[in-house]
């Protein structure tokens, strides 16, 4: 397989420009579908929301889709299904992704449509109330009144982490929330989403000069406007257990997460990926330590599951960044227990390494992966995207199995002896009684 | 709030130069047809192999009908899933992973009332050590009376899990609401029948039902399809039996009436769950009650969202879509609603039932919903995974890649006319359904609206 070759430009008014086009992904992809992929990625997640106002960024996002200069309320939508296409956007620790895959014949459309809201954005009053809600319905969904909802993504965090910024709430409490501005919007759309903290990426069925020409006509005269640098979000590590329970009024059984401070994904990439693969030899497939161990072996858990990233992907977000491993476990099984076997079986990688099959099934099976995820068009062109927005290199994408086959059980050792349970979090879930057990339905 | 130097909103939504005109669409560019194979082996088995994407890798999914009438089925064609890729004679639990971790691969299986469902994948240089586990698996299974009760076990406690989840509890309710006591209706099977399986139930299970006739096998990925097609043949060789799958019985029509109100403690929010009957994929005028069911609540661009989401903001997301079994199609909506503005929700959910039929979707409404079901074809079939699951889909309905290939030709035939004539299927007579949340929130204001059974 020929990788993509990526081209790049940057306008003067500061947005970077990835084209990764179908025509360069090998020959079996001559004539490939008739299909492109759009995103802009904003660098601004829910880290950078200002304190008092948690779940901002995302509520941003959901304005986002609220109308422009050029467009009426509910126009955007329109324009992209009614040219065949799929849209969405969604919210992470540090950036916030917008995007469209549509039939290659409505690329222009797409582009502009970015452009527009890039430039000019609506923001009123009613949009932004109306949106309070539908965030508000979104939580409910997917948080309070569902079984496990927010963890350990939400829940986690504020035991392993001291500052406003890694602790908080990302999709928000709904008294701040409810307290959101009109003129909070403004200040945030002034600060965060200038054109010069955005990456543009277009991938798919194009030619790249006629995309690069489309470009420069509707986003070129989009102002150039000041970025403001990032602050750093560091923290130290923890320097000791850090621990705290949480009863969940709808779950049925109990369940934990412990989260340690993984390496900084930027600077210390290939410490980073040993993490990845100590994850995997952990808990990815039947064969793997934990699933072995405490589902097959000494049946501790329900399920198992140990990965690198916060919100459940690894490389999504800079440092400070999380190891998670979480399990849902019978009552009569302690957490202590749990825990005992994590540890026992992290302390065995530490002291041995993984097994030379060990690490070539989890490379094998990463690549695949790989090749898979970004079989998608959308999932290509998002990952391009924040590939270049946090690494500085889309590249990255397509040298990620080759890196990882690179990865030794040495690393690997080095990452599970990392992981220590004086500097990590435990976080422990009580279903609020006994009685859930039987689904509550009537 | 940290206030830097910024404009106002007024300022940031204008422009000089003032708003600017919508790009049109360029011309389409036609995709090419992936090379396929669709042929049934001498077992019964249907195949359909397609050449397809720019990985280098391949997708497998299996479907083979699994209905049973039996009370226990459920529960025993679940433990049967669960652990058929736990060892053959051949290879360990562990084997079948590692041999699978190897070429990159992954196999699982899961289970429904209507059939037992295998998917898969691995680099496409592993084809055969896919097929061959796969082979290894249909033909060889054990069901190791230790893996088989460690799952039970498992099960049940996974069981608890999935009933706690508030769209299980609104899936079983409706489908119960629906369907009384037909085996549709049971998909989850009851923990206390998971616990009594034994190892001979599941062996002679397999026996009798995971069989080739009547069963369909796609591949999809960087392959040479007749190359496939003879891996696949020599693989599968060995699975054999006279008797042919077991296809669920035919489904009653979907009546409409009442909506059943049910009670979940603690619950914040109700999951509205409503049903009509439908149509075949197969029918002349399915194509026109897709663009319909588009216009009302199958995408964004619909007239539930922009109503109950983007101007009341009473719920994130509301759908209506299409469910389809052998010889049956249904119509399912679907909203989850905070507790406060359930009844109202359910108002106008109503008011645009009604409204569909007496007010069919106009000109433009039509040609959007149309362009987006083209756009969808190409957009979900564009990957290897998402052809793969689509010819698997629509194998169900004995339907192939030509179905595919020629739909978008029946979508751009269909009239306005067509579309209004459908517009009926969502009449609010036609509609039932179930609402589970907080009944004493609920009752009041729903036994006032009327429509709704409230116990």
């Amino acid at each position: 397989m020929v990788e993509p070759q990526l081209h790049r430009v940057t306008l003067a008014n500061g947005l970077r420009v990835v084209l990764a086009p179908d025509s360069e992904r090998g020959s079996s992809a001559q004539g490939g579908p008739p299909v492109v992929g759009v995103s802009v990625h904003y660098d601004v997640g829910f880290r950078s929301e200002p304190e008092g106002r948690t779940g901002f960024a995302h509520l941003f996002e959901h304005l986002m889709f609220q109308g422009s200069e050029s467009l009426e309320k509910l126009e955007h939508f329109r324009h992209v299904q009614g040219s065949g296409g799929i849209f969405n956007g969604s919210t992470h620790q540090d950036y916030t992704d917008y995007f469209q895959v549509l039939p290659s014949n409505a690329l222009e459309r797409a582009l502009f449509l970015e452009a527009d809201r890039m430039r000019a954005p609506k923001i009123t009053e009613e949009n932004l109330r109306n949106q309070v809600d539908v965030v508000k319905e979104e939580i409910r969904l997917n948080v309070l009144n569902r079984p496990y909802g927010g963890f350990p993504w939400i829940l986690l965090p504020p035991v392993l982490y001291s500052t406003f910024a890694n602790a908080h709430n990302g999709y928000g409490d709904f008294t701040d929330l409810e307290q959101a501005t009109v003129d909070d919007c403004a200040a945030f759309f002034d600060t965060f989403y200038a054109p010069g903290n955005a990456v543009l990426t277009i991938a798919g069925d194009i030619d790249v000069d006629h995309a690069i020409e489309l470009v420069q006509k509707h986003f070129g005269d989009v102002p150039a406007r000041p970025v403001t640098a990032r602050p750093s979000f560091a923290e130290p590590f923890p320097s000791r257990e850090l621990r705290d329970q949480h009863t969940d009024p709808h779950a049925p059984l109990p369940a934990i997460a412990l989260g340690y401070r993984l390496p900084d994904p930027v600077s210390e990439l290939d410490t980073y990926l040993a993490n990845v693969v100590l994850a995997a030899v952990l808990s990815d497939g039947d064969a793997s330590r934990l699933q072995q161990r405490m589902v097959y072996q000494d049946s501790l858990v329900v399920d198992v599951h140990a990965g690198a990233g916060l919100m459940g992907a690894p490389l999504d977000a800079r440092d400070p960044d999380t190891f998670t491993v979480t399990a849902i476990h019978t009552p009569e099984v302690g957490s202590d227990r749990v825990v005992g076997a994590i540890d026992e079986e992290l302390e065995r990688i530490a002291a041995d390494g993984p097994s030379a099959d060990e690490l070539a099934r989890v490379t094998a099976r990463w690549s695949a992966g790989l090749y898979r995820e970004h079989d998608r068009l959308t999932s290509r062109t998002l990952d391009l995207g924040s590939a270049e927005l946090i690494h500085g290199r889309a590249e990255l994408i397509s040298e990620l199995p080759g890196r990882v086959q690179e990865i030794t059980a040495q690393d690997v050792a080095a990452a599970a002896k990392a992981l220590r349970p004086d500097a990590r979090a435990v976080l422990e879930i009580e279903p609020a009684s006994e009685e859930n057990s039987d689904g509550g339905a009537v | 709030m940290t206030r830097a130097t910024h404009r106002s909103a007024e300022e940031i939504g204008r422009t000089e130069f003032g708003p600017r005109p919508l790009p049109s669409l360029a011309e389409p560019r036609s995709g090419h047809e992936p090379a396929t194979m669709d042929t049934v082996l001498d077992n019964g088995l249907r195949v359909i192999v397609a050449r397809h994407g720019a990985v280098p890798m391949v997708e497998l999914r299996m479907r083979i009908p699994f209905a049973g009438q039996d009370r226990m089925h459920p529960a025993r064609a679940e433990v049967l899933a669960e652990t058929l890729l736990t060892g053959t004679q051949r290879r360990s639990r562990v084997q079948m992973d590692t041999d699978l971790a190897a070429v990159g691969g992954d196999l699982h299986a899961t289970v429904d009332p209507e059939r037992l469902s295998i998917g898969g994948d691995a680099l496409a240089d592993g084809m055969s050590t896919l097929l061959d586990v796969l082979g290894d698996a249909l033909t060889g299974a054990v069901y190791a009376d230790d893996e088989l009760a460690g799952e039970r076990d498992r099960l049940v406690e996974r069981i608890a899990v999935a009933r706690s989840q508030p769209r299980m509890i609104a899936r079983e309710e409706l489908q119960k609401h629906r369907y009384g006591d037909h085996p549709f209706a049971r998909e989850v099977p009851e923990a206390g029948d998971v616990g009594r399986v034994t190892a001979e139930e599941v062996r002679a299970l397999h026996r009798q039902a995971v069989v080739p006739r009547g069963a369909t096998l796609v591949l999809v990925g960087d392959i040479d399809p007749e190359r496939a097609v003879d891996e696949i043949a020599r693989s599968l060789s060995g699975w054999r039996s006279e008797a042919s799958a077991y296809e669920m019985p035919a489904l009653p029509t979907v009546q409409g009436g009442d909506v059943r109100l049910v009670h979940r403690d603690g619950a914040v929010q109700s999951q509205l769950r409503l049903s009509a009957q439908g149509l075949t994929r197969t029918d002349p005028r399915y194509p026109a009650l897709q663009i319909a069911n588009l216009a009302f609540g199958g995408y964004f661009s619909s007239r539930l969202v922009e109503n109950i989401r983007e101007d009341k903001g009473y719920t994130y997301g509301a759908h209506s879509a299409f469910e389809f079994t052998p010889g049956n199609g249904s119509i399912l909506v679907d909203a989850d609603t905070a507790s406060e503005v359930t009844a109202a929700a359910l108002l106008e959910t109503r008011y645009e039932l009604g409204r569909l039929g007496l007010v069919p979707p106009t000109e433009s409404e039509v040609e959007s919903a149309r362009q987006y079901a083209i756009g969808g074809l190409l957009t979900s079939t564009s990957s290897q995974s998402g052809l793969a699951s689509m010819l698997a889909t629509l194998a169900t309905s004995g339907l192939g890649q030509e179905w595919l290939t020629a739909h978008p030709d029946r979508l751009r035939a269909v009239t306005a006319e067509e579309v209004a004539e459908a517009a009926w299927f969502w009449a609010p007579t036609a509609f039932t359904g179930v609402i589970v949340g907080d009944a004493e929130k609920l009752s009041g204001p729903l036994r006032a609206l009327g429509g709704v059974t409230v116990a």
